[in-house]
């Protein structure tokens, strides 16, 4: 069992830190291509990552992984160390984007346990060989001078390793020496040989020191560095055997001087190391002041602390203390709810993450489909720095890749159709992100043709999606009907769009997380998407209202208003349906005690209280007995069970009040939208 | 070590609870449940109802922080609904991860029922006794022992609906 878990959390670990790394060289890729060629920073730091995932791929043995990673690796290699090489950059891009798509399929793979793709790797270490080949090809007419004199030299040296006292598994620190040489010569062999087999030789490591033979191009210094990097060194013999006893001096001096020399001599190396473990630490501090923790623990301390407000309001609210004279306990639980209010921010923050990173994902997308399509896209990114709750995050990515494919798709016409009506050849594609309130809103816009009022229409009425008159159907309606699911405009069906999915998936998600959607568009000039999505899903602030026996929590950001109606301003319609005149604007009221049968003494709607709800642009009152008052709630989703006989689509979830009874939170988008008054029970 | 005690003490679990029935009354009928779905037997506690369900689940309770469904069984088995007082009982069971409560009259005791003991229910007509998993003898009593599974499935209902 514990080997089981232990190794998940490292194939998690492995999971977690190649996306990133993935994600960080996507990033890089994409702003050289920009740029035209790459530039000696973004290569030294592909370098990096790319060494990185394939460590860590060969350290889980993922073999397809890290061959890929280790064949880009020399890709780079080269390039790094031959400045003057020539290469097609956006080749280039091509195949590294689609080795890190690759290296993410195989992620999701692993992910899901299932089987990796060698053909499919094999493909690729095939193509990145054909372009370093190419490449070399290019490059060769001006190295060839500077090549085939460093490929003829060929040196041969001997390193005798001791590593520290009481380091342990010697055999095995040896191994790792090996590895790393072995990345840039496979000619080495070494004594004893068995160390991976035998942890006998871990005693002979110890006492005759670890022997290796290397064959390599690389000069003396240069392996000398290599080897100094080795972890628990103590001392180290390098010698040269091209140039036997007489050129290397220093050799010689350490091999003559006595014990105590060499000990210094190894200090010396070992404040050299502290200097050099000094300048890493300095480059690490930053990452390491940031811990990463599993989403599941935030997730148990967010119920907690959602059970913590309940708890609280259950002892300070406790019915037992009605009516006492308490000065000294309603202090103290003051001073209890503030810091309870300031640990539920913090943990709420906790969970909060900046969307840059989906923003960026993003640059990949256009960047790909501007290719394919033959359009000339930009994205301009504003304020990716908001930060939204981690569950959000994972709801809008599928929609935002849906609206930017969309928008480049049907919105942003080919560059003749462009110059034609006057525009920037290249088209935008803007992602904007801003804090409103409780809320995030994201507006996805393009400045591309915009909506073909009469081709929704057309398509509308050809599926017969449209009950209303059409005469009825405001601008917004209209734009409204392109996530209704099965429409699409476009007549053909491109790679990316027109298979009609796709706009309903963005409604679903985005209401899913209990945001909302809505389209503007100027024909000819571009549309506008708006995301509006709750800052986090978990605690709300809401009204709670009685009716009769029973609680409902309405969130506060619906409600507009709350008023005694006054008689006069209630009419009825011939089918009985009641409305009132608020402010010359005629609302339906929905009363919540008929629409369920609740029994309640409040009938009359002048001794009760109306509510005005807003969802979505559209208005209605609820009437209820009256309110109870304003609380921070914690949402907590009906059972499944429940929602397996009936779809409760008038409740968003249910919430635990103060004296630990059950209030229902009522969903306010069914509230604005569900038939009024059905005196029978819907099922 | 652990890892092989393991296995054995799951076995054991079961072992002790396998035969083994909570017995509960509606009226003068005694019904056994698995003891192996049986989380735990709570007092009367106040149920808030939900819009649109059919009338047997009562609605959802407050469980230490935790809501849960509840069933009526006299309602599910068509029987008339008593009135709820502090003898009534709910049973809180559990079922592939499905916590539910279950309205009885009164709980009795946990009984030993043998296979040997067990016979099925007499066929009367396709619909009868859909509930009902076997009838066990103890001593001279019999005790309806209880599919739960069906006891939870919601699928004849929504037929009845339906109709």
């Amino acid at each position: 069992m514990s080997e089981n878990t232990a190794n998940d959390s490292l194939v998690d670990m492995f999971i977690y830190e190649t996306s990133q790394n993935t994600e960080q060289l996507e990033q890089i890729i994409l702003n050289t291509e920009a740029a035209g060629s790459f530039a000696e920073k973004s290569i030294n730091e592909i370098f990096r990552i790319m060494h990185t995932i394939k460590g860590s791929a060969a350290m889980m043995s993922y073999v397809n992984i890290s061959t890929t990673a280790h064949r880009v690796e020399d890709l780079f290699y080269y390039i790094r160390e031959n400045p003057g090489a020539k290469y097609n950059c956006s080749d280039i891009s091509d195949l590294i984007l689609s080795c890190m798509d690759y290296i993410n399929k195989e992620i999701d793979r692993i992910r899901s346990g299932s089987e990796s793709q060698e053909n499919d790797c094999a493909l690729l270490v095939d193509r990145i060989e054909k372009t370093l080949n190419a490449t070399k090809n290019g490059a060769i007419t001006e190295e060839i001078e500077t090549k085939t004199e460093s490929a003829l030299v060929i040196n041969k040296y001997k390193a005798v390793i001791f590593f520290e006292q009481g380091c342990e598994m010697e055999n095995i620190r040896a191994y790792s020496i090996i590895l790393a040489l072995n990345e840039f010569t496979d000619k080495v062999t070494y004594e004893p040989a068995d160390i991976i087999d035998n942890d006998e030789t871990a005693k002979q490591i110890r006492t005759n020191g670890f022997i290796i033979h290397i064959e390599t191009e690389k000069t003396y210094d240069e392996l000398f560095a290599i080897l100094k990097q080795t972890t628990f060194l103590r001392d180290m013999e390098l010698t040269d055997e091209n140039k036997p006893a007489p050129a290397d001096n220093e050799q010689k001096q350490i091999q003559n001087v006595d014990p105590i020399v060499k000990v210094e001599k190894s200090d010396v190396k070992s404040e050299k190391d502290e200097d050099n473990d000094k300048s890493a630490k300095d480059y690490h501090q930053q990452p390491q002041s940031i811990i990463s923790v599993g989403v599941s623990k935030l997730d148990k301390l967010m119920d907690l602390m959602g059970e913590i407000v309940i708890a609280e309001a259950m002892v300070v609210e406790n019915p037992d203390l009605a009516g006492c004279e308490l000065t000294n306990f309603r202090k103290a639980a003051v001073h209890l709810r503030k810091i309870l209010l300031e640990m539920q921010d913090m943990v709420m923050s906790l969970r909060l993450v900046p969307l840059a990173t989906t923003f960026q994902k993003m640059h990949r997308i256009v960047r790909d489909m501007s290719k394919k399509l033959g359009k000339d896209v930009r994205l301009q990114l504003i304020g990716e720095d908001t930060d939204v709750d981690k569950n959000i995050i994972e709801h809008i990515s599928d929609p935002l890749i849906h609206l930017v494919r969309n928008s480049i798709d049907h919105g942003i016409e080919s560059m003749e159709d462009r110059i034609k009506a006057g525009k920037q050849p290249y088209g935008t594609v803007t992602l904007e992100a801003q804090n409103a309130g409780s809320d995030v809103l994201i507006f996805v816009s393009d400045d591309g043709r915009g909506l073909d009022k009469e081709k929704i229409l057309s398509k509308a009425r050809k599926n017969d999606l449209i009950h209303k008159l059409e005469t009825e159907l405001t601008e917004k309606d209209i734009y409204n009907m392109i996530y209704l699911p099965g429409f699409s405009t476009n007549e053909s069906v491109t790679e990316y769009s027109g298979r009609g999915v796709g706009m309903d998936v963005v409604m679903q998600n985005i209401t899913s997380v209990g945001g909302s959607v809505s389209v503007d568009s100027v024909e000819g000039k571009g549309m506008t998407v708006m995301l509006k999505i709750p800052l986090t899903v978990a605690i709300i602030d809401g009204m709670n209202i009685g009716v009769g026996n029973a609680r409902f929590t309405i969130p506060i950001t619906a409600i507009r208003e709350s008023f005694k109606p006054l008689k006069k301003n209630i009419f009825k319609d011939t089918s009985g349906n009641e409305f009132i005149m608020v402010r010359g604007e005629c609302l339906a009221i929905m009363r919540l005690h008929s629409q369920w049968d609740i029994e309640t003494k409040v009938t009359e709607l002048d001794d009760g209280i109306l509510i005005i709800i807003e969802q979505d642009d559209r208005k209605r009152c609820i009437f209820a007995d009256a309110l109870i008052g304003r609380q921070q709630v914690v949402v907590k989703t009906l059972p499944q069970y429940l929602k397996g006989i009936k779809n409760l689509e008038c409740l968003s979830g249910c919430t635990l009040l103060g004296d630990g009874s059950i209030s229902q939170i009522l969903d306010t988008r069914w509230l604005v939208n569900a038939d009024i008054n059905t005196k029978e029970i819907e099922i | 070590m652990n890892r092989t005690l393991a296995p054995e003490l799951v076995e054991m679990e079961e072992d002790t609870q396998y035969g083994r029935y909570l017995t509960f009354n509606l009226g003068t009928e005694y019904y056994g449940l698995e003891i192996k779905y049986v989380t735990e037997i709570i007092g009367m506690q106040l149920i808030t109802t939900l819009p649109g369900l059919p009338a047997y689940i009562k609605g959802i309770i407050n469980l230490r922080g935790r809501i849960i469904p509840v069933m009526d069984v006299r309602l599910r088995f068509d029987k008339e609904q008593l009135e709820y007082n502090d003898r009534i009982c709910i049973i809180v069971a559990c079922f592939d991860g499905v916590d539910i409560g279950l309205i009885v009259d009164r709980v009795s005791e946990v009984l030993t029922i043998p296979d040997a003991d067990i016979v099925p229910p007499p066929e009367i007509n396709k619909t009868s006794n859909k509930f009902i998993k076997g009838i066990g003898k103890v001593g001279n009593e019999v005790k309806l022992l209880l599919d739960y599974q069906k006891l939870i499935d919601h699928d004849d209902i929504l037929a009845i609906i339906t109709d």
